[in-house]
């Protein structure tokens, strides 16, 4: 009982005490911009034509099959994006742009699974998050115009909670490295870097061995430990430095485009509130008098502080947890990807895949190949055929896609291959299971040949 | 405790340092690595441009006994007329499966051999001369399918078809087709030997734009596409359930389709092993898996590889000179050949380009 009391105490004082809001202030800057640059960059790359627009089909997130695609309307919904992005970074109407930010980034997402990336998972995750959090505190439009807004201090926990985010983030990713695959094999790095030796000064050491095992075990020493160097104050300028040299090695050697910019960005929040008060002064005086930054003494105002702790509380346990839901499935989750996605598995397999489909009449056993090419773009195809539920999905679309075009007794099936991590190719679905006939969630065992070590 | 961390920090920093750096370290033997750059020259060099030179060649042949055949137009020109566009068709195969640079801007392959070719669009564009063969409807109404049927398709006697390919009109079309194929080759030539192969073996990278992963890609799409679906596939109607024995290339000069079939499997399997256009072997995928095994100590596929190629052309040998007779006599063979090339299609796609790392998007987007 008295413990219980004592747990309480603590939870409450921490909930009421106080810090900098300068570190939140600046993150919302640096994440406004990033996000409003990023859509910019996706817009002129051409993928909104590219991954949205070209494909005639689209792999579905089960749940939300009610997504559908605007046509020429999808630039306006990333013009919204963009914009509501540019609004919270300069903190303008900041509840409602982060919300619309958030809305329009998921609904992004979820045209088109093929498109998922865990950056991507990243970025909703931190805006939906950033929704229930008083960014808007300083240097902001909002604040600048409503003096009621402007506070120097917000609660602790609301600085907290980011950093708490990134230590899932990392220490998922690090405990994901810890297979045998990565650390034994030093795969996938010495299929990836060996490729990459054309790059100036470090190409020639890429296909070395001890290079790949070198960077397999510093990756995932650095996952598993950067959170801590960075929360502790002595050793946190020489983490940081740790955290812009690795990040800007893989985007050298990765084509993983906006993420390692995010996450160097997003680290800065370890730093003291009075160092981010600081930087925030000092660009106030480039900035318009509305946008700058005023140190006024005053704490946001604690209204609902505790009912948005208690959402971002069990939003936070629900983020620890939900990674580790592959545990509930056999076998080697690279293989049948079952609980997968969602849990920080970043630049962790290589896969290739093939996957043949024959139509076949259950009567008649006349049959017939489809040309993957006249449904989907190279990507999707790629995409396809490593991942069973993908796989699945598309195969059941085939099915129905034949039955409309006046085809009957239509059975499904999946002539595949897949290879791992250097492994030999091998069959990857059991290719006498009638996709027509098979429910994902209870018949994968079946559905999925397991993996040959 | 403190000390431990520390210890950590500076390990692991030490350890991102020297590989970052680690390429001052002068010890490292630097022919190490494999060398994509000299592949890509090879490739140029030995297979790419002597190829399109000598198929440029044969298309100045039929050119030129296409104008003797309309400046004379004895039987005998008609019968040099038919032997160079024979050898024009011959040459093209050994240059389809590198649709890369001018050839994938100018798309050459579906103005020279898209099949089966379209009757009906060749006698309306003979009919009304201001048809346009820059149009994608027009695909299938020109390149060699197109002549195969003007030449062979037409039913009747030799005597009869020089009076009919005199007519103003027909003249006017075998003309444009003939010089078309000419003319777009040259383009592709001549872009090859002004920039294009530099810049082709400049981009020596590895991501979804550099030299290796397009040009295998083309390769892998070649096979796949045209070689194992459009040669035998669809006449062995895979595709379609039912065979479509007209589907097969070059039906009307007919005795010629598993020649042409032998040619593009030779090439393919040329371009893997490195052999070059006069048989000189050059750098090739064969050697950069090699490479990559011994580097990871890893199975090597290239055996494998070739094994499996030669399943194939063991299987292949066995077809009908003409694979429309073959279809209609006995489909059960064209399957089988087909069964064979689906399984390189297995080891390319899924084992090889994992082992080398290419990438098989056309769209570079990111990835995680």
């Amino acid at each position: 009982m008295r413990m219980e009391t004592d747990l309480n105490s603590h939870i409450i004082s921490y909930i009421n005490c106080k810090t900098k809001a300068a570190p939140l202030v600046v993150f919302r800057i640096l994440f406004g911009l990033v996000m409003c640059f990023s859509i910019i960059r996706f817009w002129l790359n051409g993928w909104i034509e590219d991954l949205y627009l070209k494909p005639d089909f689209l792999f579905k997130y089960e749940g939300f099959e009610w997504v559908q695609i605007l046509g020429n309307g999808t630039y306006l919904l990333f013009f919204i994006c963009g914009l509501s992005a540019f609004f919270v970074a300069v903190g303008f109407k900041y509840r409602i742009s982060i919300i619309v930010f958030f809305l329009s980034f998921l609904y992004i997402e979820l045209l088109d699974k093929t498109n998922y990336l865990n950056h991507y998972y990243f970025i909703s995750v931190v805006s939906f998050i950033l929704i229930w959090l008083p960014a808007h505190c300083n240097s902001s439009l909002d604040s600048g115009r409503d003096l009621t807004v402007k506070a120097t201090y917000i609660s602790q926990w609301q600085v907290d909670i980011l950093k708490l985010m990134l230590a899932i983030v990392y220490i998922y990713a690090g405990l994901a490295k810890l297979n045998v695959d990565w650390m034994i094999r030093a795969m996938p790095l010495s299929i990836w870097l060996p490729s990459k030796t054309h790059i100036p000064i470090i190409g020639s050491l890429l296909d070395q061995e001890w290079v790949h095992y070198a960077s397999s075990w510093g990756g995932a020493i650095y996952d598993l430990s950067i959170v801590f160097f960075l929360l502790w104050k002595r050793t946190r300028v020489a983490a940081f430095i740790m955290v812009i040299i690795f990040h800007v090695l893989t985007a050298i050697l990765f084509p993983i485009g906006m993420f390692p910019y995010i996450m160097i960005l997003s680290t800065l929040i370890f730093f003291s509130g009075s160092l981010h008060a600081n930087v925030l002064q000092f660009i106030s005086n480039v900035l318009p008098d509305v946008l700058s930054y005023d140190d006024n003494d005053k704490a946001y105002p604690s209204k609902n502080n505790k009912l948005y702790f208690v959402i971002l509380g069990v939003f936070m346990i629900f983020q620890m947890i939900f990674p580790l839901r592959f545990i509930t499935h056999d076998g080697n989750v690279f293989w049948h990807e079952r609980g997968y996605r969602y849990a920080w598995r970043v630049m962790l397999m290589e896969k290739t895949g093939y996957a043949n489909f024959k139509i076949v009449d259950s009567v008649t056993q006349k049959r017939f190949y489809v040309q993957n090419d006249d449904f989907l773009t190279p990507r999707q195809e790629k995409d396809m055929a490593t991942q069973p539920d993908f796989i699945l999905q598309y195969g059941k679309y085939l099915g129905n896609h034949f039955i409309s075009q006046g085809h009957k007794n239509v059975q499904v099936y999946v002539e595949s291959y897949a290879s791992l991590n250097g492994r030999k190719s091998q069959p990857f679905i059991n290719h006498e299971a009638d996709l027509m006939t098979i429910d994902y969630d209870t018949l994968c065992d079946y559905f999925i040949t397991p993996l040959d070590e | 405790m403190r000390s431990i961390k520390t210890h950590l920090v500076i390990f692991s920093f030490c350890m991102l340092v020297i590989i970052s750096c680690g390429g001052d370290d002068k010890s490292t033997d630097l022919n190490d690595s494999f060398d994509r750059s000299a592949m890509l020259q090879d490739w140029s060099d030995l297979m790419i441009i002597p190829a399109y030179e000598s198929y440029l060649d044969k298309l100045t042949e039929l050119r030129d006994r296409k104008n003797d055949f309309y400046n004379g137009g004895s039987i005998d020109d008609l019968v040099a007329m038919r032997s160079a566009y024979l050898s024009a068709y011959r040459e093209w195969h050994k240059v389809s499966i590198f649709e890369i640079g001018k050839a994938e801007e100018l798309a050459l392959r579906n103005y020279s051999n898209i099949f089966p070719t379209n009757v009906e669009e060749i006698i309306a564009n003979i009919d009304s001369p201001d048809y346009n063969l820059e149009l994608p409807s027009n695909y299938d109404a020109q390149g060699f399918p197109a002549i195969d049927y003007l030449f062979y398709g037409l039913e009747i006697d030799d005597a009869a078809l020089v009076t009919r390919l005199q007519q103003e009109n027909y003249k006017t079309y075998v003309s444009d087709l003939v010089d078309r194929l000419y003319d777009l080759t040259s383009q592709v030539l001549l872009d090859w030997q002004n920039g294009y192969r530099e810049s082709f073996i400049e981009n020596d990278g590895s991501s979804a734009t550099a030299s290796v992963d397009k040009l295998v890609n083309d390769f892998l799409f070649y096979y796949e596409k045209f070689l194992r679906a459009g040669k035998i596939g669809i006449p062995a109607g895979i595709f379609s359930g039912s065979p479509i024995a007209t589907s097969a290339e070059a039906p009307y000069s007919d005795i010629y389709s598993k020649a042409f079939f032998l040619l593009g499997f030779d090439a393919v399997d040329d371009f893997f092993n490195g052999v070059g256009h006069d048989g000189r072997e050059g750098i090739s995928l064969k050697q950069y898996l090699e490479h990559i095994a011994i580097d990871n100590q890893s199975q090597n596929l290239a055996p494998l590889i070739n094994a499996q190629l030669q399943s194939a052309r063991l299987q292949a040998s066995d077809l009908n000179p003409s694979l429309q007779n073959q279809v209609i006599d006995d489909n059960n063979k064209m399957l089988l050949t087909y069964d064979e090339l689906q399984k390189v299609v297995v080891l390319f796609k899924v084992d090889m380009l994992q082992a080398l790392n290419i990438q098989v998007d056309f769209v570079d987007a990111d990835g995680d």
